[in-house]
């Protein structure tokens, strides 16, 4: 059966087995990699990763179910996370979102046709003070209004 | 009123988070000190009498936890840093991560030595990428420079640490549920007892602080005990970081002693209400899980027991502010949502109870409230109080019981009106 990742994803996963005083520790590091590789974690990976560590797939589908970050299925590049707990939605996150909606003409939870944006609504990100805020992919982006956020859309490429 | 930043010392220099900044104003001196001059032992009596109370929300007394370890060392024990910061509310500790990873670093290391750790977890959020990165880079500059490693500035101490990322759990900040994900799982917390200093990480003995606690124990380390618990007053010692968010001119993080007046942060330090003519109706001092303080009632201490004397807590000092713009029922209902999403499902209470009130709420919001709704909501929650695994329980129903409590009024005129009076408000998603 082929590798559903790449060698070098492989081999780092490998050594990951061997970090902790428990193999069972690796699992959430493995399920990063296998996403930073992947955009998402596809069922294969899952049942490859369980043989890697000696749990079950079910075990792993388990873990990966449990955690929001975790993508089960492919987004889009662009991975807009909106920040809608209630310090951010005191300072508008709900028209940002909506501005969104708008702009990209989907709902939050949906991927835009060309797999450009992926929009999503997600809980606090530890960052109220520059609320209201989102966060792409890893970049974070706070003091939002409509024009900050058209300025950001038409960056993301 | 201007305090001796202590905690925020190096924010605002050029390159804060590199090690020569950090050791050009005398860091890592406390970590030379205290493995100089203290047995282990000794220095966890040191943060006893410091006064020390843990920084992520329970305020339980540092040294105190730390006594908890067995005496015996057959197994090995664990130190693991909570950087799992999602309170919401609540973002000092990324202040911290990002801005002077050595002061925690350094605060680390000695709470390693003291425990007789020598292997040590930092559990970061996953979506913290940013202080992340800059973390595991001062992690490799402290090796490079022998502060950690094997035989730490000559003393015999070893000591190695692991970054660990989550992946999306507010839940995986409580002690027990981070130990689960640290083992590969579902962050489902445990029963206690047994706690984590007998029975932790892998079964052995384990130790859990918070970054900002950390971060205090090296200015213990640096300056001792004794200088510590003279700030603040006894059993509140000791610099803080309090957030402040919402309805503000400055959002940010300040730092003063324990026991700053909440209004003088309101107004002096964030800059006063957001809007001239929108005063404020309520804040919430410390991270949503903090019971509410109507306006006629913020006019009080920021620490520990203040707090606790006018029936809510400084938790994570995670504090907000709303003003009169706010539909309490729809801020509510803004938490219900999170709590209900965030709820592991363990336990019937919490997880059959957070769909309840999102269910509740929703229907008052929208005007289809029924009579007995608001009383309905108080008997859930105090159903919730009390009866789950892990203190998320009371994180849900002490926001129900006390925007009840304190706005019974405005719950129920959705009732009676069939309508919100406020229209589309503040926590409308």
């Amino acid at each position: 059966m082929s590798l559903p990742v790449r060698p070098e994803t492989d081999r780092q996963i490998d050594t990951l087995l061997t970090r902790f005083p428990r193999k069972g520790s690796a699992l959430l590091p493995a399920l990063h990699l296998i996403q930073g590789e992947k955009g998402h974690i596809p069922e294969e990976a899952m049942e490859y990763v369980a043989g890697k560590i000696g749990v079950s797939p079910a075990f792993v589908m388990g873990v990966v179910s449990f955690y929001t970050m975790f993508q089960r299925a492919p987004i889009g590049r662009h991975h807009i996370q909106v920040c809608m707990t209630l310090p951010c939605a005191l300072r508008g996150a709900g028209g940002v979102m909506k501005h969104l909606e708008k702009r990209l003409g989907i709902r939050r939870g949906q991927t835009t046709s060309d797999g450009r944006f992926t929009l999503s609504a997600v809980e606090c990100l530890g960052t109220c003070d520059t609320a209201p805020m989102f966060q792409v992919n890893e970049d974070e982006h706070g003091h939002l209004d409509a024009k900050k956020v058209d300025a950001i859309l038409e960056r993301l490429k | 009123m201007a305090f001796e930043p202590l905690l925020t010392r190096n924010i605002h220099k050029e390159n804060p988070a590199s090690i020569a900044t950090y050791l050009a104003s005398g860091g890592y001196q406390g970590l030379a000190r205290v493995l100089k001059e203290f047995t282990p032992e000794a220095f966890v009596e040191e943060v006893k009498n410091s006064g020390l109370r843990g920084r992520g929300g329970a305020g339980f007394p540092c040294g105190v936890k730390w006594g908890f370890l067995p005496k015996g060392l057959d197994r090995p024990r664990y130190l693991c840093v909570n950087a799992d910061e999602s309170e919401p509310g609540t973002f000092k500790d990324r202040l911290l991560i990002e801005k002077d990873p050595h002061l925690v670093l350094e605060g680390i290391i000695a709470s390693a030595y003291a425990i007789r750790c020598s292997l040590a977890f930092f559990y970061i959020r996953g979506e913290f990428h940013g202080p992340c990165r800059t973390f595991e880079r001062a992690i490799e500059e402290a090796r490079a420079k022998g502060f950690l490693g094997k035989n730490i500035l000559g003393s015999g101490f070893d000591l190695d640490l692991i970054v660990y990322r989550g992946a999306g759990a507010y839940i995986c900040g409580e002690e027990t549920a981070l130990l689960e994900s640290l083992e590969g799982k579902r962050g489902l917390p445990r029963i206690k007892p047994p706690f984590p200093a007998v029975v932790g990480l892998y079964g052995c003995p384990t130790i859990i602080n918070n970054v900002e606690t950390l971060a205090n124990v090296t200015l213990i380390a640096e300056r001792g005990a004794a200088w510590f618990a003279g700030i603040g007053r006894p059993k509140n010692t000791g610099p803080k970081l309090f957030c402040l968010s919402g309805h503000v001119k400055r959002p940010g993080v300040f730092e003063a002693p324990l026991g700053i007046p909440l209004l003088e942060l309101i107004h002096e330090h964030a800059g006063g209400m957001l809007h001239p003519d929108r005063p404020l109706k309520a804040a919430v001092p410390g991270g949503s899980s903090m019971k509410i303080l109507p306006a006629a009632k913020c006019d009080v201490l920021m620490d520990f027991d203040s707090l606790a004397a006018v029936g809510t807590a400084l938790g994570s000092a995670g504090g907000f502010v709303m003003d009169t713009s706010v539909c309490i029922v729809d801020a509510l209902l803004n938490l219900a949502r999170f709590y209900a999403h965030e709820s592991c499902g363990q336990c019937t209470p919490c997880r059959e109870g957070t769909g309840w009130f999102v269910k509740i709420l929703t229907r008052l919001e929208n005007g289809d409230g029924k009579p007995g709704d608001v009383d309905l909501l108080a008997e859930v929650a105090s159903r919730v109080e009390g009866n789950t695994i892990c203190p998320f329980g009371e994180a849900i129903a002490w926001p129900v019981q006390s925007y009840v409590a304190a706005f019974r009024d405005e719950f129920e005129s959705h009732v009676t009106r069939r309508a919100c009076p406020l229209g589309a408000a503040a926590g409308r998603s």
